[in-house]
């Protein structure tokens, strides 16, 4: 190679090098500068203790239950919609008009964002559905959104399971639900484990389709009727506390728990992936 | 009882297990036309209200004055210098980040690599508006003389960071689509490692790069609660970077909570404006992988 080629190769390769390593330094940036602020705010206190501005209490317990409850009613509506229909697409469908339909419509959800979802559950199940600023507008409207991804996880998992399996079965006499049931299912739940994990972490970090749904009031709702009641989720909170509040401190701890937990998740989710 | 229920010798059960797997995937068809709706009947007659050449183009929004005005162009125009502007950094930056992940970096170096993207794709937006709000604008406003700090720069920063996994994953799939023998036969040719990735592996990989570049911009126009925190909601067409700004996704979620009526419902406008675009974008996206997929069969063939 002549000097000036390998020149511009070197030239190159640093460049890629370098924009690399940007984003990388970017994240640890992000990462270092709200965990050392957030750290030193996280106490007992602050996740036992109630929200309460006019007494001067500004925990985040009802934020994490809030969080907690909408995470329970959103995975309990998306994740049976998502495995049967994933189970649709793998184990019944015939290729045509109707799997393409499904297919189009599941990568558009995708692609929508969440502020286009929050104005749909406010509309819809808020106001047409009358279901007013609850966990359940929430939850409607947040399983909608993770849908694609549960059903393509889903989906993926099913495909990679051997056909041969499903062959055996089938030979043996078995039917293709008690195939699917029992022979496909099982082998499948690492990945459907990992669409749960994934759909968790989407519901943490949404904000926008949420404020819009689920509201924000940072009270725990009662036992009997949390369906119905309003919640904050930590995300809301981390959005109205920076927003309105001078004392970033909350906010700082808020942001980092966050991050810890989304760390937790991404970190399991690796983890079954590389047990399949 | 389990056992029973999938007994095998009950077809019935079998028939009805069939419809719940039938409807369940009917879901997704069924959600897309009802967003689709909603989003419009609650959108378009604000508009049509308004007239919608007042709307789009007018320039002065002005919700709860006396006699209130809403023209939404400085919002679409920030929407869309935010969008380009994440793309002219996050784009280059996604790309070689894709293109060290799959051709050149070490094992240890890319799961490393990898394992960044996976987690700033994890990271929920607020979390990087927040971040915008408490380092990158109290830097702007220090270093480069921005009077708020909040701008239209401090949002292009965290949009391009905010689109960077969505373009390297996408991105890295495509590159490490393309057959190895072109690698092998331009290698074979003489050329470098470099020039093969540049003149051989980054065009065979286009059409997925493309698709990349469709789904960030999507990303970036539709972004709403890390932009908010950063870009100042001032709706006003900006002259330099470091004018505060308001795209349309932050005025949805910031007015929304003081709205009456009338302004509400031209919130839900500015939501189909938004959703319109998105849609188009979408149009655009399947056309790009159906053409991904056309060129795939051909190299096979």
């Amino acid at each position: 190679m002549n000097r000036k080629r390998r020149t511009k190769d070197l030239l190159l390769t640093i460049l890629i090098w370098a924009f690399s390593l940007s984003g990388a330094v970017f994240l640890i940036w992000m990462l270092i500068s709200v965990i050392s602020k957030g750290l030193p705010g996280i106490n007992l206190e602050l996740i036992t203790s109630e929200y309460n501005l006019y007494k001067g209490r500004t925990g985040i317990l009802p934020m994490i239950a809030g969080t907690l409850i909408l995470i329970f009613s959103t995975l309990v509506i998306t994740v049976p919609i998502g495995v049967c229909a994933a189970i649709y697409l793998t184990e019944y469908a015939k290729q045509g008009l109707l799997v393409r339909t499904i297919r189009i419509a599941t990568e558009s959800l995708s692609g929508i964002p969440s502020i286009i979802y929050g104005l749909f559950g406010f509309i819809f199940f808020k106001n047409s559905l009358g279901l007013g600023f609850s966990v359940l507008s929430g939850a409607l409207t947040l399983s909608i959104m993770v849908l694609p991804l549960v059903v393509r996880t889903t989906e993926e998992a099913l495909k990679s399971v051997d056909p041969g399996y499903r062959e055996a079965s089938l030979a043996l006499g078995a039917s293709r639900l008690y195939t699917t049931c029992r022979v496909v299912l099982p082998c499948a739940i690492p990945g459907i484990l990992t669409a749960v994990i994934l759909s968790m972490g989407r519901v943490i970090g949404e904000t926008a389709a949420v404020i819009f749904t689920a509201g924000s009031v940072p009270k725990i709702p009662r036992l009997g009727r949390f369906l119905t009641s309003s919640i904050r989720t930590l995300s809301v909170h981390l959005y109205v506390v920076a927003l309105e509040e001078a004392d970033f401190t909350g906010a700082y701890a808020t942001a980092a728990i966050l991050i810890v937990i989304i760390a937790v998740l991404n970190f399991t989710a690796k983890r079954i992936v590389r047990r399949i | 009882m389990n056992k029973k229920r999938t007994n095998p010798e009950t077809p019935g059960f079998e028939k009805t297990m069939e419809l719940v797997f039938v409807v369940s995937a009917w879901v997704s068809i069924i959600s897309v036309v009802l967003i689709t709706v909603y989003i419009f009947a609650a959108g378009l007659p604000p508009i049509i209200k308004i007239g919608v050449s007042r709307f789009i183009f007018g320039t002065q929004w002005k919700p709860t004055a006396e006699s209130p005005q809403f023209g939404i162009f400085p919002m679409i125009v920030a929407s869309l210098l935010g969008m380009a502007g994440a793309l002219v950094t996050g784009v280059p930056v996604g790309l070689f980040t894709a293109i060290l992940l799959s051709e050149l970096a070490p094992k240890r170096m890319a799961s490393f690599l990898r394992g960044c993207m996976e987690l700033m794709a994890g990271i929920p937006s607020v979390v990087y508006g927040f971040f915008g709000l408490t380092v990158i604008v109290p830097f702007i406003r220090v270093r480069l003389g921005s009077t708020t700090g909040n701008s239209l720069l401090a949002m292009i920063v965290i949009l391009s960071a905010m689109i960077l996994p969505t373009i390297v994953s996408i991105s890295e799939t495509s590159l490490r689509a393309v057959p190895k023998e072109y690698r092998e036969g331009s290698l074979a040719l003489g050329a470098s490692r470099v020039e093969t990735i540049f003149k051989v592996t980054i065009p065979a990989a286009k059409s997925g790069i493309m698709a990349s570049v469709v789904l960030g911009m999507g990303r970036a126009v539709g972004e709403t609660m890390a932009v908010i925190m950063v870009c100042g909601n001032i709706s006003r067409i900006p002259r330099s970077l470091l004018d505060t700004v308001s795209p349309m996704t932050a005025t949805i979620a910031k007015d929304m909570s003081y709205a009456g009526p009338f302004h509400q419902s031209a919130l839900f406008g500015i939501g189909a404006v938004l959703f319109l675009f998105i849609i188009i974008l979408n149009i655009v996206l399947n056309v790009v992988v159906q053409r991904s997929a056309e060129g795939n069969r051909s190299i096979n063939e």
